[in-house]
């Protein structure tokens, strides 16, 4: 019998669960080498070049380039690994969690001032 | 003997370590933040907590995807704020207490909790922010610290109730310490909040109230909530709530609340903070 996924049917959202932490195992630990400044440095002044040296797919590859965030999740990156990509580019959480989400970082900013994005009609995917 | 005289839970956004590290304290988004833990600072002044227990996640700093130990209990000596991409933290390195820890350590793992044990790494805003909040900018901590950090980013993290439960554990722990130490347990994350994807910016004030509301007056109802629970209604990060019920297993069935406050937005979450004092 298969595990019990619940989750598969929360919108907008994927859970970095077993199967996501194996498609992605190459892109986290990619995102992970820019905990160090060097790595940073050696990122920054060739992405491509420095790419090329983690097992991730062109897909993945490409994801990051574009900083194509959705995209790197249902890939298998997950959001705390990939902070490091917009650690490095100097963007914060909000700003990239803005991007995910298709509004501008203004508008984002003010949902959030109003109170966040509302559980209704947020809670599943038939809704 | 070391007793475990207090709780305090509280989220511990990055947004607002950068905050107090670039001295943005008083502007207008950030100032209501900080005024709902001026009471805190006062209180926890006057407590002197010898050791706070700090139960926290990792938000893949000291872990990468190499090791993924569900629980995991620092033993060691001292512990650097970590560089998470843009320089480390300019807060004072975390002094730990390896004595106790180890005593912790031992004494759970014969109650039946597999505990990972570390003894060298380094520790992010998880940890580095609660310390911020309650402390403000000391030139060292006032205390020393054990971190406990939990597996919450890769899906399963451990159940509510196993999340309580170790609580329980840590406390007939520490009681069986015999060195005179006040000690406080901390747990931290949450509340309500989602980072990711295009459902990112969720936020349930409904979910948060009430569970502020058991975790104080009904624990035992609170462990038992399912992990679909967390992640539907409070978003896929709100599952670090499970942590703050390890908090409130170490505490006595009936607690004082002290202190409560709930703020939206600090950055993408709803911000939670309450100090349980053990009757």
């Amino acid at each position: 019998m298969p595990l019990d996924k619940p989750y598969k049917d929360i919108p907008g959202t994927t859970i970095f669960d077993a199967d996501m932490a194996r498609q992605g195992y190459h892109l986290n630990q990619f995102c992970m080498s820019l905990m160090n400044r060097d790595n940073r440095e050696q990122f920054k002044a060739d992405e491509t070049a420095y790419l090329e040296q983690w097992q991730m797919t062109d897909d993945q590859k490409q994801a990051v380039l574009d900083r194509d965030y959705n995209r790197m999740i249902v890939l298998g990156g997950n959001i705390y690994f990939l902070a490091k990509i917009f650690s490095t580019d100097g963007v914060s959480f909000e700003q990239a969690a803005a991007s995910m989400t298709g509004l501008s970082r203004e508008d984002y900013r003010q949902m959030m001032m109003d109170g966040g994005r509302s559980p209704k009609g947020n809670l599943y995917k038939v809704e | 003997m070391a007793r475990i005289t207090a709780g305090v839970a509280t989220s511990h956004v990055p947004a607002i370590g950068a905050a107090i590290d670039l001295g943005k304290t008083a502007d207008d988004y950030w100032k209501p933040v900080f005024a709902g833990y001026e009471f805190s600072k006062d209180w926890i002044a006057r407590e002197k907590p010898d050791v706070v227990f700090l139960v926290y996640n990792d938000h893949a700093s000291a872990f990468s995807l190499k090791t993924i130990p569900t629980f995991a209990i620092a033993c060691g000596e001292a512990f650097k704020p970590a560089d998470e991409g843009w320089g480390p933290r300019p807060v004072p390195t975390v002094k730990g207490c390896p004595d106790l820890a180890w005593h912790i350590a031992q004494s759970v793992i014969q109650d039946d909790f597999d505990l990972t044990v570390m003894n060298e790494m380094d520790v992010d805003h998880g940890l580095t922010v609660p310390l911020s909040l309650m402390f403000g900018q000391p030139e060292a901590w006032p205390c020393l610290v054990i971190p406990l950090l939990v597996n919450v980013v890769v899906y399963p993290p451990p159940s509510g109730q196993r999340c309580y439960d170790l609580g329980k554990a840590i406390a007939r722990a520490v009681k069986s310490f015999d060195d005179d130490l006040n000690v406080q347990i901390w747990g931290t994350g949450g509340m309500s909040h989602q980072l990711q994807g295009p459902r990112a910016g969720l936020i349930n004030t409904e979910f948060d109230h009430e569970y502020l509301e058991l975790l104080l007056n009904d624990p035992d109802r609170l462990a038992r909530k399912p992990h679909i629970d967390y992640l539907r209604e409070a978003g896929s990060e709100g599952i670090e709530l499970v942590m703050w019920l390890t908090m409130r297993g170490a505490l006595n069935a009936n607690v004082n609340e002290l202190h409560r406050f709930y703020h939206v937005p600090a950055s993408n979450t709803a911000l939670g903070h309450v100090i349980y004092q053990n009757t």
